[in-house]
């Protein structure tokens, strides 16, 4: 491949677009799955047998009297299935299961000519359980010791030896809350058969190909009998890369079996209460300072909340141990990993992937063992910054750590943050019930896949007679821009004005094998591999170009090269080299770089209450040299927003009592689970590239992944909050803060404080 | 009042982005949401289904408080698809297209106020309504509290909305606004009936079965999340008797029917404590839809406005066809979600005495700041005169089956000296009050704190 980094004069790559579909959206034109259900004649409508028990066997299941109500045409069981009854990639999710997980699994599908008969079907279907023994609570798991799936160690150096040397020790333990992913556009398939019989899936899918092959398998197809197709999703967050499977594979399921046209779309509470969520963690630890202040060694246990089964757990948890040192060079450390077994939705992929929860326990840590070492936090967490080069827990030397440095320097010089701690300090002497806080902290985050297979992508370039351009690739588009940035690559690399390029829907007919669009890679993959494409065929042009004049217009030169017989499309491809991992020793290079990025927020808090603001944030963000500065600034505030509201509210709760409703998800619609809205939105929100930042050996055209790394830019509001509630004690006291740090959390926190006077 | 039987009403159409159609099938369609995107308008989405996400959002042409007619945003998947009968709506299909984009989606795509796009057209909705108000200064950001966006973090949507001028001359949508509302007549729809007079609603709702509806908040949930299926839905929502708005010497008198929104500008700050609670109640979007009866008719014990009613010593008129009575307030809950109202009642309005107490306060406890639900609500009507507390009254919502005054408190309070330990001691008793619940949204231990913290709060900002 050639000129990865460089940019062409006038590239179109490093314009501030707008979305390519911005204007789709605002008119309402820009369809959604769910959107074509409602032009398509002859649908057949989905509903669930959701099972109201948290762990039981189901002893009967009797479909007839669904059959009584008018409309129903089908109920699907497992007797149904033709192929395999799973809906996973684990072989541990039977779509249709004969033993209740959690209060919500679905035991069998009615379809129905309008949804309200569904409805009315799916509570006719008799259903006899046998309730028994359930896990709720993620302590409870520990305690059992019910676990699954792989326990990872990661470690370096001699831990006793780090404890020995250092001369401050502390022990901590932390339990904290997951993330509903509350993508607006809940889970939505549709599926058809063709009169060849093969299937046609529209699925709200971040991955296509495993959407492909889960349908493939319960219908018992080979994968090229079985085509998913995604339009577009209405956000995505990591909840579509692997729950949207099992729905759609309902969906072919119900089509297959009668030639109708079927629909899934989940209601709100149908996904809330059936689709996984982030993953909430439990951590102990203990660690070792030196007089300085510096980092000597960390041992933690780590352990997650996977739910019933194991979806993307295992690579969760790998993540997360990679990211337990965030910015911060530990010498000495050993952290093991557990992933507790309980009966809740399957715990699953969301922005970040592991890596929030990671970086939550060492933000964590420091934040609550800074006033004990008397050492400011923004002081103790700069002076154990990685230097460039050193190496992480796992081996991989941390390249441009410095930028880290520059990015932190600059947000502390742009906010004013030493003017800003001394107001700060002034307020809180006058101010007996309103206390403020500022906090600064760092992120560093992995890019590619820890499972290096996945590195790779693929993209689809036609270029028609008439000259103009279209463009497929292996990736989703969920509302992140990546469709936005392929045009910009695919204009960039053929050197011409965006308008002549096109950009059709992701099928796996037209690129197949494709990775899910996850891991901030969609970018990175397949605007590389759109940029082999074009490049392919801008090489196949050469000789004609040379023939006919440097300045020959491109309709012309294409048209004659069509007439010299030159194939006028090309298949991309791009696969990330230099990675190495190894699962079973933790160890490798499993990134190709580092993201950074730095926050600054302050807050303020009202002591009769407990309630916050924030009242401004400036942020610091390295996308090396921006592909698409409007998407990338949008993806940081977004992510930012989104992580403030994962730390401080929105509030995930499942009955753990010994009622009948125990496992019950108490907070299951958008009433009772809060999501931030306007009015969490900064007053003051300043974000800015980082400057002079283009990297060579990142991604296409020198950019870096901006999907996950701005949501942990929210640690320095959990941090802002903490400094703020130690404020209503003594000074130099431990602030320990709940998370989500609700307004309740903050209140009981402050109560603590003042108790600490 | 008449009460001749009501069953051969007009199905009167709806105009739909200038088109008038049929209402076609609206009965089997489950709510508005349903209907629109039936018909192939499918911008308007469904996020939540219970008025929180406003998706859903579309505008209606309503008869106007400082127009003849505004746009106003409702949430669709809130009202029955016949309520549309004789109505005017707008969504944002209707207000531009992708080669001519109305001033607010034209801010919202350039400023990257969209990523994937399936809240905007609702947004589009709520921003478009506050573009029309009629005397708008600035964009008031509560237009869009009733919106959620998952992708954006909101800077670009605010960005967006600040940058909006006001409407040219010229706009068709700002002239649809000096010409009458559309006449919202008599008219029958499956199982919707919208009566031609207050008798005719009071026959209709003796009905077995039936439920009246205005502003469908509730009743919208329940249909959508709870399988409610009321036999027969009677519109009172436009009655002039329960429209009414009257400021006297000794009362302020705000029919039922009047949507919260309609009374907070209407009343213009003339009640604080009401013009405190207002923007902490629910959404813009839930606001417009919502009327005063109905928040007091499903006698929610969290509901909002009920502790600030109580603080103020209001009174409902309860009307039926054998005339009026009038219950205090105090009087009018009697345990979870029932009340004095017969079946054959509604309530026609609710009365506020003057003068005023001059200290009032509503502190609102919840997770999140615009559109949550209190874990408590405390609401204060102090007098002090020559500093010694003549008069008190608080109302709370959250700490029992139904919204109560805080009887205790106020005796600790009415009497003494208005100093920090009068404060202190009462805002003691103030915890004890009522039984808070311990659940998802608080632990008991939090509500019964807060109680006594708004009473504290309350003299610390004195």
């Amino acid at each position: 491949m050639t000129g990865f980094v460089p940019r062409p004069a006038n590239a179109v790559v490093g314009e501030a677009r707008p979305h390519e579909a911005a204007s789709l959206h605002v008119t309402g034109r820009a369809l959604y799955t769910d959107d074509v259900a409602a032009r398509t004649p002859g649908l057949l409508h989905a509903h669930p047998v959701q099972a109201p028990h948290a762990h039981a066997r189901i002893t009967r299941l009797d479909p007839a009297p669904a059959y009584d109500v008018p409309g129903v045409v089908r109920v699907l069981t497992a007797a149904d299935v033709p192929g395999v009854n799973d809906a996973g990639t684990k072989h541990d999710e039977p779509l249709f299961p004969d033993e209740v997980m959690f209060h919500g699994h679905a035991v069998a599908w009615v379809l129905a000519d309008d949804l309200e008969s569904a409805r009315l079907g799916a509570l006719a279907v008799e259903v006899d359980y046998e309730p028994l023994p359930s896990i709720i609570e993620l302590t409870d798991a520990i305690a059992r010791e019910s676990f699954q799936g792989a326990r990872p160690r990661l470690e370096r150096g001699d831990v006793d030896a780090g404890f020995a040397a250092s001369s401050h020790l502390f022990e901590g333990e932390i339990e904290f809350a997951g993330q509903e992913h509350f993508y607006l556009e809940t889970h939505a398939s549709l599926a058809s058969i063709d009169d060849d019989g093969q299937v046609f899936v529209q699925c709200s899918t971040q991955h296509p190909t495993e959407t492909q092959e889960i349908v493939a398998h319960v219908l018992g197809l080979a994968s090229h009998q079985v085509t998913v197709q995604c339009l577009r999703m209405g956000g995505g967050f990591g909840g579509k890369e692997m729950q949207p499977h099992g729905f759609a594979a309902i969906a072919a399921l119900g089509a297959r079996l009668t030639g109708r046209p079927v629909r899934v779309r989940l209601t709100r509470q149908q996904d809330m209460t059936m689709s996984g969520k982030r993953h909430g963690f439990h951590a102990t630890w203990k660690v070792g300072f030196d007089d300085g202040g510096r980092l000597q060694a960390l041992e933690a246990t780590l352990t997650s909340d996977g739910g019933w089964s194991l979806d993307l757990s295992e690579p969760v948890l790998s993540r997360a141990l990679c990211h337990v040192d965030n910015a911060y060079w530990i010498p000495h450390i050993a952290v093991d990993g557990r992933i507790a077994r309980t009966h809740k939705t399957s715990q699953t992929a969301f922005r970040g992937f592991g890596g929030p929860q990671g970086m939550l326990v060492i933000e964590d840590i420091l934040g609550r063992c800074a006033p004990a070492l008397g050492i400011a936090a923004d002081e103790l967490r700069r002076r154990n910054f990685y230097a460039d080069d050193q190496p992480t827990p796992y081996g991989q030397p941390v390249r441009n750590a410095a930028r880290l440095d520059r990015a932190w320097q600059q947000v502390l010089d742009t906010s004013d943050f030493a003017q800003r701690r001394a107001d700060i300090e002034r307020h809180n002497a006058q101010n007996p019930h309103s206390k403020r806080g500022l906090a600064i902290t760092p992120v560093k985050f992995g890019i590619s896949f820890n499972f290096t297979s996945f590195n790779q992508g693929g993209a689809l370039v036609h270029v028609y007679k008439d000259g103009s351009v279209l463009i497929n690739h292996g990736g989703t588009e969920m509302g992140q821009g990546l469709h936005t940035k392929m045009l910009q690559v695919a204009a960039t690399a053929l050197g011409l004005p965006i308008d002549r390029v096109r950009l059709a829907p992701t099928r796996t007919d037209k690129v197949p094998n494709t990775s899910a669009t996850a891991a901030s890679s969609g970018a990175d993959l397949n605007g590389a591999a759109v940029k082999d494409a074009c490049e392919q065929i801008l090489a196949r042009l050469a000789p004609v170009r040379e023939r006919l004049g440097a300045d020959v217009a491109w309709p012309d030169l294409v048209r004659q090269a069509y007439f010299d017989r030159i194939q006028l499309w090309a298949a991309g491809f791009y696969r990330t080299e230099g990675l190495s991992w190894d699962v079973s020793t933790m160890t490798g290079s499993p990134f190709k770089y580092f993201a950074y990025g730095v926050a600054a927020a302050e807050v303020e808090v009202d002591g009769f209450a407990g309630a916050y603001r924030v009242t401004r944030v400036d942020i610091v963000h390295d996308v090396g040299d921006s592909l698409s500065p409007l998407v990338d600034i949008g993806q940081i505030e977004g992510g930012f927003v989104q992580g403030v509201g994962w730390l401080t509210l929105e509030d995930l709760r499942w009955d753990s009592s010994d009622g009948p409703s125990r496992g019950r998800l108490a907070t299951q619609s958008a009433s009772t689970y809060k999501l931030p809205s306007l009015s969490e939105m900064p007053a003051d929100l300043r974000v800015a590239l980082l400057e002079h930042a283009a990297e060579d050996d990142a991604a296409v055209y020198g950019s870096k992944a901006v999907g996950e790394p701005p949501l942990m830019l929210a640690f320095a509001v959990r941090e802002a909050l903490r400094e703020a509630v130690g404020a209503f004690g003594p000074d130099g006291i431990t602030v320990e803060l709940a998370s989500p740090a609700t307004p309740e959390a903050v209140y009981w926190a402050i109560q603590a404080a003042k108790g600490q006077g | 009042m008449s009460t001749e039987p009501v069953t051969d009403l007009p199905q009167a159409p709806v105009t739909v982005n200038g088109v008038t159609r049929p209402l076609a099938a609206a009965g089997k369609a489950l709510n508005a949401l349903d209907w629109l995107r039936g018909i192939g308008l499918t911008g308007a989405k469904e996020g939540c289904a219970e008025g929180e996400c406003g998706a859903c959002a579309v505008l209606l042409a309503r008869p106007g408080v400082d127009a003849e007619t505004e746009w106003t945003a409702i949430n669709a998947c809130l009202i029955p698809a016949a309520s549309l009968a004789g109505q005017e709506v707008m969504t944002s299909e209707g207000l531009g297209a992708p080669d001519a984009l109305h001033p607010v989606q034209s801010e919202l795509a350039v400023r990257g106020g969209s990523q994937c796009g399936y809240c905007t057209p609702g947004f589009v909705c709520s921003m478009a309504a506050e573009y029309y108000r009629p005397g708008r200064k600035e964009f008031d950001h509560h237009a869009l509290s009733g919106n959620l966006c998952r992708c954006t973090g909101y800077r670009p949507i605010l960005d967006a909305a600040e940058a909006l001028g006001h409407p040219v001359e010229g706009d068709r949508f700002l002239a649809r606004t000096t010409q009458a509302p559309p006449a919202t007549s008599a008219s029958r729809i499956d199982g919707w009936v919208r009566p031609a007079s207050l008798g005719e609603a009071l026959t209709l709702l003796a009905e077995p079965g039936a439920v009246a509806t205005a502003g469908s908040t509730d009743l919208g949930v329940e249909a959508n999340l709870g399988g409610a299926r009321p036999e027969l839905l009677v519109a009172i929502d436009q009655l002039a008797e329960l429209r009414t708005f009257d400021v006297a010497e000794d009362a302020v008198e705000l029919g039922a029917a009047l949507s919260l929104t309609e009374i907070e500008r209407r009343l213009a700050g003339r009640i604080p404590l009401l013009e405190a609670v207002f923007p902490q109640f629910a959404s813009r979007l839930i606001r417009n839809g919502a009327t005063i009866g109905g928040n007091l008719g499903t006698a929610s014990p969290i509901g909002d406005l009920p502790p600030a009613l109580l603080a103020l010593d209001a009174e409902v008129v309860l009307i039926s066809t054998a005339g009026e009575r009038v219950v205090p307030l105090a009087d009018y809950f009697t345990g979870y979600r029932a009340t004095v109202r017969r079946p054959d009642e509604l309530i026609g309005r609710v009365r506020i005495p003057v003068p005023l107490a001059p200290m009032t306060a509503f502190h609102k406890i919840a997770k999140r700041r615009f559109d949550d639900i209190s874990s408590v609500a405390v609401a204060f009507a102090i007098e002090v005169v020559d500093g010694q507390v003549v008069r008190a009254a608080i109302g709370l919502g959250g700490v029992a089956a139904t919204p109560i005054r805080a009887a205790a408190t106020e005796a600790a309070l009415v009497g003494r000296a208005w100093d920090a330990a009068t404060v202190a001691n009462a805002a003691v008793v103030l915890s004890g009050e009522g039984t808070p619940l311990d659940d998802h949204r608080a632990s008991a231990a939090y509500r019964k704190a807060m109680l006594g913290q708004a009473l504290l709060a309350l003299e610390a900002a004195q």
